[in-house]
């Protein structure tokens, strides 16, 4: 056999993975019919896969399922969540957008600061705006942390925002708003909002 | 298979436990014969290939379900296999009897490459002897061979499963057989 060429037992192994092309193989059944000694390695090659071959199927043991079951991990919420943030970017991005939304909102919430649209013909007194008789206000007022008494006329809308509305025989072309609580003011804000972006579409 | 397969995937990543359950019954056996036949002892063999589908569960969502799973998980439970093998850790389970040899136990295993005295191989039954040769391959001939002749594996599969190129699969299976073919002989 040590007179046999290396590329004869190459050739077995091809032909043994099935993926031998026809011309080697006729080389090689050439060869075999003239040599005994390769005709028995490929013998005891194919012995050897029958060999292997006769294995017995093995089963895995009984529980071998619920065994596996019970090493799994039970509450992995970490992974869970993660999970759900890749399965969900949509409602992720969403609620990260809704948090900065609300709080922006939040951070415009007035502080204790006495604040009012300035228009040139109100007179302040103390924390009180007042609109005085026979005067006329064209356009919306605002006012934060106090009160407001209108005598004359409004042309707009009046906000009160921590403050009180006080009038008697006033006239106010728009509608009169008195807000205190935070989600009041949040309900305004979001309104307003609304409001200017339909005016873009107004104009 | 592989639809229903898929199905059970999505309703575990999902957070369905349960379902993973129908995976692992698809699955157990050929696995758990992969460990066996790389291991060679059954307590072994049954906790690597749990540990396997246990690692298959947490690494799901890395999982490409385009591909087969079959072969995920067998190079999971291959790399697992490797890996003790390698470790060579002393926790074989020395008194456990080796069933059909007649009070052989592992003893007579370890080191499972030491060649057995000539007349206890020749009493050996044929099952035994057939795991014996085998735990005498190296192992890196002992993975290709198990997953050759054993699971019936294609040699493309086999190399995706090993991540090797076919044509180191290829040599891997040549010599293999060469050093069984020896094997075989010197008796």
């Amino acid at each position: 056999m040590s007179t046999c060429p290396q590329y004869i037992v190459d050739y077995m192994h091809e032909y043994l993975d099935g993926d031998i092309s026809r011309e080697h193989e006729q080389q090689l059944k050439k060869h075999l019919q003239v040599c005994s000694d390769c005709q028995q390695h490929m013998h005891e090659l194919s012995d050897t896969i029958a060999f292997v071959k006769s294995a017995a199927h093995i089963t895995a043991p009984p529980h071998f399922e619920e065994m596996v079951m019970k090493r799994l991990p039970k509450h992995k919420n970490r992974v869970g969540v993660q999970r759900w943030f890749r399965q969900h970017p949509i409602i992720v991005a969403a609620a990260v957008f809704f948090l900065f939304m609300s709080a922006t909102l939040l951070s415009s919430y007035p502080n204790d600061e006495f604040s009012f649209t300035a228009k040139p013909n109100l007179i302040v007194d103390g924390q009180t705006v007042i609109v005085p008789e026979g005067e006329v206000v064209e356009g919306d007022i605002v006012v934060k942390n106090g009160d407001i008494v209108i005598e004359g006329a409004v042309n707009g809308n009046v906000t009160v925002i921590n403050g009180q509305y006080m009038a008697s025989t006033s006239v106010v072309t728009g509608q009169i708003e008195e807000i205190d609580q935070v989600f009041e003011w949040l309900w305004y804000e979001i309104k307003d909002m609304a409001n200017d972006f339909m005016a873009l579409f107004e104009k | 298979m592989d639809a229903l397969v898929n199905k059970r995937i999505k309703q575990v990543l999902k957070g369905d436990q349960n379902a993973f359950s129908d995976i692992v019954s698809l699955y157990q056996h050929k696995l758990y014969q992969i460990c066996y036949r790389m291991l060679g002892n059954k307590q072994e063999a049954e906790d690597i290939a749990q540990e396997a589908f246990v690692r298959a569960y947490i690494n799901l969502h890395t999982f490409d379900q385009k591909r087969k799973f079959s072969t995920w998980l067998f190079r999971i439970a291959t790399n697992l296999c490797i890996d003790r093998i390698r470790k060579k850790k002393p926790d074989y389970y020395l008194d456990a009897e080796v069933p059909g040899t007649d009070g052989l136990d592992m003893y007579s295993h370890i080191p499972a490459s030491e060649q057995l005295p000539e007349e206890t191989v020749e009493k050996m039954e044929l099952q035994d002897r057939i795991q014996y040769e085998i735990s005498r391959l190296p192992d890196k001939y002992r993975s290709v061979i198990v997953l050759k002749y054993i699971e019936e594996l294609s040699l493309q599969e086999i190399s995706e499963i090993l991540d090797m190129p076919l044509g180191t699969v290829k040599t891997r299976i040549h010599r293999g057989r060469e050093a069984l073919r020896k094997q075989l002989n010197n008796l």
